[in-house]
């Protein structure tokens, strides 16, 4: 009896360590097959981005169907433009908003106004570019980059606010109060203490905000619009870099399409040198304000 | 900066600390009194500038409410609730319904979420809960890294990579083996709904295991230890330890994860193959919300199309609200330490 007993036993605990195994290398797999597609996406992009990268693809404007060559530069510059506009209306409102939830919001109306943050957070991109076309491109009555840039302003200030309020909480009372009582002004307190105190986070918040919206395509099919020629004029339809991959890459021409993998990859080139161009000078700038 | 402004403050003057020789200046008073007043009206303008950036924010939700619903009146005027209950999408004949879309919508962002959720659990519990301590950080950072990948390049991938994928290898398999479910039935076209759950599911797959992480880091050590302390293998101590105890966040992962793909727009718009049709096989084509709009919005002619678009915008705006406050509370009430009532 003992023995068939002790051997019920050792095929329970054989059985709970089976499945202790398999439930490791289910998790082990899991993590393998998240990762396989990030592998592929970023090998295709370098292997066909890099083939059909070349100068006239930074330096020249597209060329009719048909005909060879041709490049996105238009795209590239429409695209910093657009981005311009929204960085210059976005950051600040966004950075204010969430000085105001950090430092003066009291109870439910800081809560109502982080809530909101959190809705318009949510909202799909492609309803925000519905309401720059209401705002913007209806009043002008043709498409624009600055529709543009409203549209992807809105989408930065949310993200910028609660990244800005959360890194100015992580500042102690204490530094607060230490430039109080040396009589600096509130407000003094607030822009050269705290948040310079935060710098390194806020900016890291606003760089993930700009990484967002630089790859965002949905809001400027209808506000942007795209433009194959050259176009400086913020009042005029311009072409931006995702809107021309997207237009390339649904298009029935090779050639075109080749094209659509080298904007890809200056697009993740350009987000990622833009990102970390910024840190890399606000990281020397905090130095200088420590020292 | 601030050492220039306290030195021009009188209290901190070496004078004023003096004390018998506080009495004898009194004519710097008024002064002091000017410059005091002076800051209070920096510090008030300063906080009515940032009182207004915060205001933005409630205001442009209200914009987008006010855009939307004064935009959309005139399909709710003319096609009511049978709006969203409708299929025929006829711009020509000035007929829209847009349930195929809903339909869509649902369908391939279920799907997604069907792959997805299983997948985001496990990287979860491996990064949590088994990798080695060095294997973390690299781990977590490349997971994100799917994140920040640009929705047009996913949709460039998917066109090039997944849908070719799809349509010779996958897809036949499918429909061998379960083709009898009628899920999996039809010619193998590659694009359609299949084709944008995948591509979808790859796009979630971050937001659901970063928030599944968040929460399972929240849950107390002690836990793991009693249930260790019992006697059981890892997989135990993770099933009834942490896995139990973060289930209402892991719902909420889900959910968030839920509202990315409701209102994804371009790499769906690039592999499901925009036919408004209601189609029992995943490999038939499809059309969701956002795709509609994207691809017709900017050539919509006569008023009550563009409505209807806007129409649609709008209930897309609002479910994706609902389905985010959703997942919201529930992340909350695992990470906000509230008592999950979710113990059977």
């Amino acid at each position: 009896m003992a023995t068939q007993a002790d051997r019920a036993d050792l095929r329970v605990s054989l059985r709970r360590r089976g499945i202790d195994l398999l439930s490791t290398l289910a998790a082990g797999g899991a993590v393998v097959l998240v990762l396989l597609p990030l592998c592929a996406v970023f090998g295709y992009l370098i292997y066909s981005g890099i083939g059909s990268l070349n100068w006239a693809f930074l330096t020249q404007t597209p060329k009719p169907v048909g005909e060879a060559g041709g490049g996105m530069a238009n795209a590239i510059a429409g695209s910093v433009l657009i981005l311009l506009i929204a960085s210059i209306l976005g950051v600040p409102v966004g950075i204010g908003a969430g000085i105001y939830l950090a430092e003066y919001a009291r109870g439910r109306f800081g809560d109502i106004i982080r809530f909101t943050a959190d809705i318009l957070n949510g909202v799909p991109s492609i309803v925000i570019g519905i309401v720059a076309y209401g705002i913007v491109v209806l009043r002008q009555r043709h498409f624009s980059a600055l529709a543009g840039g409203v549209a992807l302003a809105i989408m930065m200030v949310p993200t910028i606010t609660r990244a800005t309020e959360e890194m100015l909480l992580l500042v102690p009372t204490t530094v607060r109060e230490a430039a109080y009582g040396l009589g600096v002004s509130r407000w003094r307190t607030t822009l050269s203490i705290t948040l310079r105190t935060a710098t390194s986070g806020v900016i890291t918040g606003v760089m993930l905000a700009f990484a967002r919206i630089a790859g965002e395509t949905a809001p400027l099919l209808f506000t942007a619009f795209g433009n194959t020629y050259w176009n400086w004029n913020v009042n005029q339809p311009t072409a931006a870099l995702p809107l021309q991959i997207f237009v390339y890459a649904i298009s029935p021409f090779d050639e075109w399409h080749r094209q659509a993998w080298a904007g890809a990859l200056v697009l993740i080139v350009l987000i990622v040198i833009s990102v970390s161009a910024v840190r890399i000078a606000a990281g020397r700038g905090m130095l200088k304000g420590t020292s | 900066m601030a050492n220039r402004a306290v030195g021009a403050h009188p209290l901190t003057s070496p004078e004023l600390a003096v004390g018998p020789k506080l009495t004898s200046k009194p004519p710097e008073k008024p002064e002091s009194r000017i410059k005091d007043s002076g800051s209070q009206w920096a510090d008030r303008i300063f906080q009515y500038a940032m009182l207004a950036c915060g205001l933005t924010v409630l205001f442009l939700v209200c914009l987008i409410v006010y855009e939307l619903t004064t935009k959309g009146t005139l399909a709710r005027q003319a096609f009511g609730w049978k709006f969203f209950f409708q299929t025929d999408w006829d711009p020509v004949n000035e007929q829209f319904g847009a349930l195929s879309f809903v339909y869509g919508t649902i369908v391939s962002s279920l799907l997604a979420l069907l792959i997805a959720v299983p997948l985001a659990v496990g990287v979860a519990v491996f990064i949590t809960e088994m990798s080695p301590q060095w294997l973390r950080t690299p781990l977590s950072f490349t997971t994100e890294l799917l994140a920040a990948i640009p929705s047009v390049i996913y949709g460039l991938w998917a066109i090039f990579v997944l849908v070719p994928l799809l349509r010779r290898s996958v897809q036949p398999w499918l429909a061998r083996y379960l083709g009898w479910t009628g899920l999996f039935a039809g010619p193998p076209y590659g694009i359609g709904m299949l084709a944008a759950g995948v591509i979808l599911a790859i796009m979630i797959i971050p937001i659901i295991s970063s928030i599944t992480r968040e929460v399972m880091t929240a849950v107390p050590q002690q836990q793991r230890e009693a249930v260790l302390a019992l006697g059981a293998t890892r997989w135990e101590m993770i099933r009834m330890g942490v896995l139990r105890n973060a289930r209402a966040g892991i719902l909420g992962g889900g959910i968030l994860g839920l509202g990315r793909a409701l209102g994804e727009t371009m790499a769906v718009t690039m592999v499901i193959g925009n036919r408004a049709e209601i189609a029992k096989s995943l490999f038939a084509p499809g059309y969701t919300m956002a795709s509609v709009i994207a691809n017709e919005f900017s050539e919509a002619t006569g008023d009550l199309y563009l409505s209807s678009l806007v129409q649609v915008g709008l209930a897309l705006f609002l479910v994706t609200i609902v389905v985010n406050v959703l997942a919201q509370l529930l992340v909350w009430s695992v990470t906000r330490g509230i008592p999950a009532r979710s113990r059977a």
